[in-house]
């Protein structure tokens, strides 16, 4: 697993990355009331803002954070906004991206520069 | 966070306790408060509807006005009935400007030799110069600055005051009294800002933090953020100063008419006499060309101050716009108020706020979104 500065998670199987938020952001947004998820075939470009989550507190934006087509969303977490605070890092991930070059991924945090980042 | 520790933020009488608590702080009409506490706005918003809430609300101004002729007088600043109000009895108000404009929203109270008010803490150094040059020498005008402000909220909020002193039981709804709670004198009112029964409690700095401690040691009793108190004003169907009111909005387009006691209206035996009374007496009268309503979004999406309201999907210019919103947690909905033409704000009409460059709809809908529980 991965980490952006964002506070995003992403996990590489074959050519599939998944992306999520952290436990960190989760809490720091509060409790999750709505998600907007992007069609599924989107070609999205690094540093697209994709998602929308809004907590209780405010409104913010998911961007992505490799090239590629969106392939799977996750319409549990647009039916239960509150699955985001339950487990971020599992059930509530937010979509998929099929990418050409996995180069992307392999140059964001690991989990220790991550820890260090939100320390 | 940012603000945090800015050094020119003021400290609330119950900063420690807030930060004991876990409460997240920040920067809120110059002081650090708490935004929430590990419980979060979620849950500490069902818990006040189900059971009680204690506010810390020191920030707002707590003012002195005595003197003779103080109600009189008073009533030459607002719109409402002073002289008539009973002793032990608070009443909603609001300062008005000469263009009928709101220039703060507040409580009053008949405290026998004085009329105690409780103003917003953004406005409460301009309310103090306004007291000032407004009122006669003969009023004095006392900032009270040596007593911090709890709320206690929620259907809980008189079985929990009571332990503490019985006769707050017998108060009816914006009732005021001094009673002793906890050892300390406490000027207390059956009221607050939630839409739930409750008190507003103004006790001596020194005894606020052993009052609080006393409350928050009953199991029914949960601390309460700035976050929740916003929620649950919304759902109210409550003005929140600076948003949803301002020097711009009128008490009639607010819908605030309730306020104006008929004796001060056209017609009554102390009839205008205050700031803007033209205006606003011929908007009683005759209407006011826009109106705020509550309004609740079709879809999931929250709507929240800012976003402009169209009449239709496509086209036009905008008619309105949202004054307050987010997600209402009783509702279990995103719910909003704002203003609109007066003659499109009926309930069920459709409206359309525009949401990042998308057109969602709104339904018109009546205010309060939860009934209030008032002891009346």
């Amino acid at each position: 697993m991965k980490f952006t500065e964002d506070h995003e998670w992403l996990s590489l199987d074959g050519d599939i990355v998944t992306v999520g938020i952290t436990e960190h952001a989760a809490t720091a947004l509060g409790d999750v009331v709505f998600v907007e998820l992007p069609e599924v075939g989107t070609m999205v470009s690094k540093g697209d803002e994709i998602v929308v989550i809004e907590s209780v507190k405010a409104a913010s934006d998911i961007t992505a954070p490799v090239d590629g087509e969106i392939i799977e969303v996750n319409e549990a977490i647009v039916d239960a906004p509150s699955k985001v605070n339950e487990d971020p890092l599992g059930d509530a991930w937010f979509f998929k991206v099929k990418v050409d070059d996995a180069g992307d991924y392999n140059a964001y945090l690991d989990e220790d520069a991550y820890a260090d980042l939100i320390g | 966070m940012a603000g945090a520790t800015d050094s020119d933020l003021k400290q609330l009488p119950l900063h420690d306790l807030h930060v004991e608590l876990g409460g997240k702080m920040v920067p809120f009409a110059g002081y650090a408060m708490a935004v929430q506490y590990p419980m979060g706005v979620m849950k500490e918003h069902q818990h006040c509807r189900a059971s009680a809430g204690l506010f810390d609300v020191s920030h707002m101004g707590q003012v002195v006005l005595r003197g003779g002729g103080v109600a009189l007088a008073l009533e030459t600043l607002i719109p409402q009935d002073v002289a008539g109000l009973p002793e032990g009895r608070q009443r909603y108000g609001f300062f008005t400007n000469e263009q009928g404009g709101l220039l703060d929203d507040l409580m009053f109270a008949n405290r026998g030799d004085h009329i105690f008010m409780v103003v917003n803490a953004a406005c409460k150094a301009a309310d103090l110069a306004h007291l000032r040059a407004g009122l006669p020498d003969a009023v004095q005008v006392d900032e009270i600055t040596d007593r911090a402000l709890l709320a206690l909220q929620g259907p809980m909020a008189e079985s929990v005051l009571a332990t503490l002193n019985p006769a707050v039981a017998e108060m009816a709804f914006m009732d005021v009294a001094t009673l002793d709670l906890n050892g300390a004198e406490a000027w207390i009112s059956r009221s607050g800002y939630t839409g739930e029964d409750g008190y507003e409690i103004s006790v001596p700095k020194d005894a606020a933090d052993a009052l609080a401690r006393a409350l928050l040691a009953d199991d029914r009793v949960a601390p309460i953020g700035l976050g929740a108190r916003d929620s649950l004003r919304l759902e109210g169907g409550l003005c929140l100063y600076g948003h949803d009111i301002n020097t711009a909005t009128t008490p009639v387009e607010a819908g605030l008419n309730w306020a104006i006691q008929k004796i001060r209206r056209s017609g009554g035996a102390r009839a205008g006499g205050f700031p803007g009374a033209d205006v606003i007496l011929d908007q009683l009268a005759n209407g006011a060309a826009c109106k705020r309503v509550g309004l609740r979004p079709q879809g999931r999406a929250p709507m929240r101050e800012g976003v402009e309201v169209f009449a239709a999907p496509e086209g036009g210019d905008p008619i309105g716009r949202i004054t307050s919103g987010g997600f209402g947690p009783t509702v279990e909905g995103p719910v909003a108020m704002g203003y609109i033409p007066a003659d499109m704000a009926a309930p069920d009409i459709t409206v359309y706020g525009e949401l990042r460059g998308k057109r969602l709809p709104l339904t018109v809908a009546k205010l309060p979104f939860t009934p209030a529980n008032f002891k009346r």
